[in-house]
């Protein structure tokens, strides 16, 4: 059990620290919707610097580095207060996924302009009828073929809860390609251009007034048949794939940025509030801190213990299954005490409110966390019938 | 960066688990606690013939073993000998020896009446006087393992020295924590070996604190582990309104949330336990980070499992209850959960 950098991480720790101070200069940390342009202009810079894909394999344009790198650099990202590549969904879900399952036409296809963020690839799982009961999904694709377009599939349903569908090139999508089939059977796993006539996109407006996520419609969407991943009915294990990457690998950024905030939120607490009070005077207000400082290091230390459980064995530990349900419960609780510790002042919002509105966006927006990528239901759920073994709920 | 144990330590673990689960199953702790001398004294020679009482063994190995000690609750004073103890007669080859022998069983006696009860400001507080020729007087209150001890570590005016148990009287506490009770211990001019000089002893203590910290966390996520196995053991068999109790989610998600605290809590302790042998800058705050989040996890675990397990975990015939009040003991032991959250804010805000 060793927890410092080897002598090869510290050298890529450094270099990636160093690299960051030239070129990432903006330190405040910022609320709202992410600026995808400014964002796809960062990301492409770090593609050029070699800091994007560091886990993939070298035949798909990554460096093949360990995961141990990969944390590193999220660590070193959110201590810069710099944002991510904005390809996260590529990155982490359609990636991994394309890997796993896709064709050598496919891989050769998507891979290379998706790590350099040519491409921005964005998520079709959730429907108004079917969140957590992914499976239940409606959106049709029928196989037809025609004088005009030959064999393909036509898309017709709806989708829900897409960030980076309005300026997405590409979606994962979940079809039902088999009506008659039980329902985990008739599945099927499709890659669709969002450039393709039929594919509207509305922005679904949240309650922080953002609209960080979108609707898209699908209407005849006509989808070649060489863009399946797997086979006709192998969409759930394919969607199987995409989750546990996203549930997988996260955690690590999760908590670093988490300790990035927690930092500022210390900061905060050290001045005097709008209504002059110190709230790190207040006994209260400190053993709450203190919580969330502990909290954030077990998480830290679980995410390493996943991920070292996943370097001997080449299987991520079972504890890794709880990062995500904690950390979006801590998150929550962080950005609540942010805001309550301002007084009547953290009722303002936006450039009215203290640091252009960072912590009441924050608190707003965190009432998601447990409800996107699996709801604290559902990886209740899992946990108890994955790992704990106990018989299934349903 | 690498969070796995050695083949070593595994292999330890493996062995811990097995000795306990075949020599002392819990339903035979509670027999042995529940009448007297209170302990089993035979384990004593066997964790000597194990390797236990070895000081070669480091803090990680501990932390292995008692985790197992914690999964099991050994009926022997394991916790007061090396965690307690241990640090203090390090310098005596002769008594190091002893103790892997199998013979010594060495405690701490650090806290006084209407003093603070930190281990790390106890040499302040100490009033145990020491005349010329070595002999102590005064008392000690609430000393762990006070009646199955056969020394006495104490904390005196002239550093921490060694008295015999035939040479100290011994008033037992009522304990809720029978394979743990604590004890006063007074001493009229007792023989006395000096182990520490006053001068070090504030160094020692507060390296027997980080220790003692790092090795409740480790018993306590043993605790929490045995409450949650327990639980999802009679959630999967007990069956209500025809199914197992454990597929309503009212009950799993109970279960799940003790799991998740006993995880984070597991996490932290490996890292204190690290951070300790290996002197790192934030020890301290790991130690207090494990020792809080361990302590309230077992706590927790064991009330989610008396809640699952119904009207049974609620009864005497029971095993739970010992765990709680283990749990409930780690919990009152070397500062609340609170306390350590108020040396945290100290060091960081």
């Amino acid at each position: 059990m060793d927890f410092r950098d080897s002598p090869d991480e510290a050298a890529f720790r450094a270099e990636l620290r160093d690299w960051l101070r030239d070129n990432w200069t903006d330190r405040a940390p910022r609320a709202g919707r992410p600026e995808v342009d400014l964002h796809r202009e960062w990301s492409r810079k770090l593609h050029d610097a070699g800091y994007v894909g560091l886990s993939w394999p070298a035949e798909y344009g990554g460096r093949g580095l360990s995961p141990t790198y990969q944390a590193i650099y999220y660590e070193e990202t959110a201590r810069a207060g710099a944002p991510g590549h904005v390809g996260v969904i590529g990155l982490n879900m359609a990636g991994p996924t394309i890997i796993a399952w896709g064709t050598d036409e496919q891989k050769g296809r998507f891979l290379q302009p998706l790590l350099s963020c040519e491409e921005i690839w964005c998520q079709g799982f959730s429907e108004p009828g079917s969140g957590s009961d992914l499976a239940g999904a409606r959106t049709r694709a029928q196989r037809m073929t025609t004088l005009r377009d030959g064999d393909h599939w036509v898309v017709n349903g709806q989708k829900v809860w897409s960030s980076y569908a309005h300026v997405a090139d590409w979606c994962i999508l979940v079809v039902r390609t088999d009506p008659d089939a039980p329902k985990h059977k008739g599945l099927s796993y499709l890659l669709v251009d969002m450039h393709s006539p039929g594919v509207e996109v509305r922005p679904l407006r949240q309650i922080t007034g953002d609209p960080e996520f979108n609707e898209i419609f699908f209407t005849d969407v006509r989808v070649p048949v060489d863009s399946m991943l797997g086979q006709p009915g192998d969409g759930w294990k394919v969607a199987m794939t995409t989750l546990l990457h996203e549930r997988g690998t996260l955690g690590i950024a999760l908590a670093a940025v988490l300790q990035r905030q927690l930092d500022v939120l210390v900061d905060l607490a050290g001045k005097p509030a709008p209504d002059g009070r110190v709230p790190a005077d207040d006994p209260l207000v400190r053993d709450a801190i203190a919580r969330e400082w502990i909290e954030m290091q077990a998480l830290r230390f679980t995410n390493y213990r996943m991920l070292s459980t996943l370097l001997h064995t080449g299987v991520p530990g079972p504890e890794g299954s709880i990062v995500k349900l904690v950390w979006s419960e801590a998150n929550q609780r962080l950005g609540k005490l942010a805001v309550g510790i301002q007084g009547l002042s953290g009722a303002l919002e936006g450039d009215d409110a203290l640091a252009d509105g960072y912590w009441q966006y924050q608190q707003l927006r965190s009432r998601g966390n447990t409800i996107e990528a699996g709801t604290s239901e559902i990886l209740r759920n899992i946990t108890a019938e994955r790992v704990l073994g106990l018989p299934r709920s349903r | 960066m690498d969070f796995a144990f050695s083949e070593e330590q595994e292999l330890l673990r493996g062995s811990a688990r097995e000795f306990l689960a075949e020599q002392y199953p819990l339903e035979r702790v509670g027999e042995i606690v529940d009448n007297e001398p209170g302990w089993a004294p035979q384990s004593w020679k066997q964790l000597a013939d194990l390797g236990w009482l070895d000081a070669e063994l480091g803090l990680l190995d501990q932390v292995v073993v008692f985790e197992e000690a914690g999964y099991g609750l050994l009926p022997a004073p394991l916790f007061s000998a090396l965690a307690l103890a241990l640090p203090a007669i390090e310098r005596d080859q002769a008594l190091l020896d002893s103790l892997a022998a199998g013979e010594l069983r060495p405690t701490l006696a650090w806290a006084q009446q209407g003093q603070r009860q930190e281990l790390r400001v106890a040499a302040e507080g100490a009033a145990v006087a020491v005349d010329g020729d070595g002999r102590v007087h005064g008392q000690a209150v609430l000393v762990p393992d006070a009646t199955t001890a056969s020394a006495f570590v104490v904390v005196t005016i002239d550093g921490l020295r060694l008295v015999d148990a035939g040479d100290a009287r011994v008033t037992p506490r009522a304990t809720t924590d029978r394979t743990r009770r604590l004890g006063d211990v007074s001493f009229t001019l007792a023989p006395s070996v000096l182990l520490v000089p006053a001068a070090d002893t504030p160094a020692v203590l507060a390296a027997i604190e980080r220790r003692a910290l790092v090795l409740a966390a480790a018993e306590a996520i043993g605790v929490a582990r045995r409450a949650v196995d327990i639980a999802v053991e009679y959630a999967s068999t007990r069956e209500q309104f025809g199914r197992p109790i454990g597929s309503y989610q009212a009950v799993s998600h109970q279960v799940v949330d003790a799991y998740a605290a006993t995880e984070l809590a597991r996490s932290l302790t490996y890292w204190a336990g690290w951070a300790v042998a290996e002197s790192d800058e934030l020890a301290d705050a790991a130690c207090s980070a494990a020792k809080s989040s361990a302590a309230e996890a077992a706590v927790l675990a064991c009330e989610r499992a008396i809640q699952v397990c119904g009207g049974i975990g609620f009864t005497w015939e029971h095993v739970l209850h010992r765990l709680y009040k283990r749990a409930l003991w780690l919990e009152a032991f070397g500062g609340s959960g609170r306390d350590h959250r108020a040396r945290i804010a100290e060091a960081i805000l």
